[in-house]
């Protein structure tokens, strides 16, 4: 696993716009709610406003992204976005120039993904029908915690193996627990190479001697409790499956060898609450553990700082005959004073634990953002462009 | 949301079973709590069921501790207000449930290994959704013991549920398996949940959502998805962290003797709430053309962490809003 490399003894004073500038993948994550999604978005804005063919990818059920974008639908082939003043490929074609940045969107379709790896993967066509027939297979995808966030990956490691892009930004799925992203290629794995169903599918006497009877015996009580239908189906599932393990294996490691190389970018997306705080805190030590670091941090949706009342207004509004209107300004400044001053102190230990990394303040913004414009402004904070006061 | 006041004692909710769901984000937990602890107050031993583990809802009862599968008590009877009831909660992870469920079926030896071994994902995954209906199974246990009169049962069930698109397939994942399950144990339970779900009396979705774009229509959107899927009664919606309204003038009346910078940043402190009033009433009133429901306003509370106060707050505000709208009168 690579950690070293030119990006990570890079100067403590980069900023997010050296980071994306000199990334090929930029991962977004983070706990759910934190805004992932319009971070992406506005990262690969940027990335296209500064020449770059881009793709981004989400997986947000809630088609958030196409929100975003001002777009109805994705699909999972990458398709052009049309953004005033780039170049695009959509066209008739006089707007696409040569080495003109462009930004590309693409909502990733689980099911679809999984099938081109199980044909990629399988030893014969015969092979890969048999699986994609299966019935436990055609679970897989909705069912399986993790399938989604491992297909994400298996979608970026194709794309950019593609060469079609010159960066791709991820927006990881909405779970709750930002880590499951990191913790999904060993679940899949683990599913694949269950040990109890290889067992049973061995067809000699000897290894059926080595199930041992409490193997049968489950085997039996799970026929009655959940059908033997599927307990068939499960067992059909792995032995078809055999022989294509250690393809899977082998991508996982190459997938895992791309999230933690240096032209990877992890940026961590989180809110200044307490809890997604400590949840940012608790994924930054566990990337770092495997080789990968956070190279920034958007601490999203901070209160605007407008500073704390000022002593004429506090006065005023102290008066025994105090006007409503007064108090109400009072009021409203000691409200924003109070929430900017604890989310600094809330995000003091993130700040600490990611000392060489650039921290960047996104405001809570006066309005919500769903299209273009609105991306543009969230690029205005995150890359520091023209950034006036709020 | 106006009129008479309602005797916070009398607040009882129109259920045995309220569940509570919602986009990620928009304080499921919180508004969970809230109405636990408004119950509570209200003399209801109330039992908080919590799905996803790792929820941050200890926290809001001030304690540190994570939930277990076994009933914990958050805060004792006379804990939230004189005459309060006890308010407990456990964590019903999913793959507990499968365990207990596999080892009251005889599978006691081999289980936990089974667990270990990543055995359960495949059992999970060859019957999608026998989480969601064995986490449901638990909870109808539990409802079954309160209308059997059994005095260790509560007085009402708070279901923490998961993130809104997993909410919606939580709550249908009996559905799809009556209609696609052999006969069998699994399929006697599917059968019972959706006796649970499909009875107001016995179960009703309280939705959570926030005032901006996104959350709004996605609320919506997993309002009529459960209604399709789950046949679930929803109850009023929750809109969570409403910004009290202010009536902001322009600009800082004169006389005050304001240096030019103050005067600025107090027209721009205003300007913002605002502009933020503006669009929160816009979408409040969009959930309504949207959604048939009444509405429910939680406050927000201009803070980075909610505790025992913040929480007291809260409960107060839902639980008055809706002892309104869940008048004993108009059930």
């Amino acid at each position: 696993m690579a950690t070293g490399g030119p990006v990570a003894g890079s100067p403590r004073s980069a900023s997010l716009t050296e980071v994306v500038a000199r990334s090929q993948v930029v991962i977004c994550a983070g706990p759910g709610g934190a805004g992932k999604t319009t971070c992406a978005a506005a990262i690969a804005l940027e990335g296209a406003r500064q020449g770059r063919r881009v793709c981004v990818v989400t997986i947000d059920p809630a088609k958030r992204l196409a929100d975003a974008l001002g777009l109805e639908s994705l699909t999972n082939d990458a398709r052009p976005v049309a953004v005033p003043g780039l170049g695009s490929e959509s066209g008739s074609g006089s707007g696409w120039r040569s080495g003109s940045g462009q930004l590309w969107a693409l909502m990733l379709d689980t099911k679809s993904t999984f099938d081109e790896v199980v044909r990629a993967n399988a030893l014969s066509p015969d092979q890969a029908q048999a699986i994609l027939d299966n019935k436990l297979y055609r679970n897989i995808s909705s069912a399986l915690g993790g399938t989604q966030e491992y297909m994400a990956m298996e979608k970026l490691y194709a794309l950019h193996s593609s060469g079609q892009f010159d960066l791709l930004v991820v927006d990881t799925p909405p779970s709750r627990h930002a880590l499951d992203f990191l913790d999904a290629p060993s679940r899949l794995l683990r599913f694949l190479n269950n040990r109890i169903f290889l067992l049973l599918m061995a067809p000699t006497r000897a290894s059926l001697r080595a199930i041992g009877m409490a193997t049968q015996v489950f085997v039996r009580t799970l026929s009655k409790v959940v059908g033997g239908a599927v307990v068939s189906d499960t067992i059909d599932f792995f032995a078809t499956f055999e022989g294509m393990e250690q393809g899977f294996r082998d991508r996982a490691a190459a997938v895992d060898r791309l999230l933690v190389d240096p032209a990877t970018a992890f940026v961590l997306v989180a809110a200044p609450r307490r809890e997604a705080v400590a949840e940012a805190v608790y994924f930054a030590d566990r990337l770092h553990a495997s080789g990968g670091r956070v190279r920034a941090l958007v601490a999203n949706r901070m209160f605007p700082s407008f500073g704390p009342v000022p002593a004429p207004l506090a006065a005023a509004s102290a008066a025994p005959n105090a006007a409503a209107t007064v108090m109400a300004l009072a009021h409203n400044m000691a409200d924003f004073d109070r929430v900017a001053s604890r989310e600094e102190a809330c995000l003091t230990e993130l700040v600490d634990r990611l000392a060489d990394a650039p921290v960047v303040r996104v405001p809570f913004l006066a309005t919500d953002v769903h299209d273009i414009t609105g991306l543009e402004q969230i690029g205005q904070w995150l890359f520091g462009r023209d950034v006036v006061g709020p | 949301m106006t009129g008479r006041a309602v005797d916070p004692k009398a607040f009882r909710p129109p259920a045995r079973v309220v569940i509570v769901a919602g986009k990620g984000g928009v304080g499921k937990t919180t508004v969970s709590a809230a109405l636990a602890r408004g119950a509570a107050a209200a003399g209801l031993r109330t039992l908080i069921v919590e799905v996803e583990g790792d929820s941050g809802l200890p926290a809001l009862f001030g304690r540190e501790s994570a939930l277990g599968y076994e009933e914990s008590v958050l805060t004792p009877a006379g804990g939230s207000g004189p005459g309060s009831a006890e308010i407990r909660a456990r964590a019903l992870t999913p793959d507990d449930v499968l365990v207990e469920y596999l080892e009251d079926r005889g599978m006691k030896r081999v289980s936990r290994r089974l667990a270990q071994t990543g055995t359960l994902e495949v059992i999970a995954t060859a019957v999608p959704g026998i989480k969601d209906i064995l986490v449901l199974g638990k909870v109808k246990q539990v409802e079954r013991r309160m209308a059997a009169g059994d005095p260790g049962a509560p007085d009402c069930i708070v279901v923490d549920a998961p993130a809104a698109g997993h909410a919606v397939t939580f709550l249908s994942s009996a559905h799809g398996l009556l209609d696609a399950a052999p006969a069998g144990p699994v399929r006697g339970q599917a059968a019972e949940v959706v006796e649970l779900l499909s009875d107001p009396a016995r179960c009703q979705v309280l939705l959570v959502t926030i005032p901006e774009e996104t959350p709004v229509n996605e609320a919506a959107a997993t309002a009529f998805r459960l209604e399709d899927r789950a046949g679930v009664k929803l109850t009023p919606i929750v809109v969570n962290g409403m910004w009290p309204v202010l009536d902001l003038p322009a600009s800082p009346p004169g006389g005050m003797a304001l240096a030019p910078s103050a005067a600025s940043a107090v027209t721009a402190t205003a300007t913002f709430r605002r502009s933020r009033q503006e669009q929160q009433a816009e979408q409040v009133d969009r959930l309504g053309r949207l959604l048939p429901l009444e509405q429910i306003h939680l406050p927000f509370l201009f803070t980075t962490e909610l505790g025992p106060d913040e929480l007291g707050a809260l409960a107060s505000a839902l639980a008055s809003q809706l002892g309104q709208v869940w008048r004993p009168a108009g059930r």
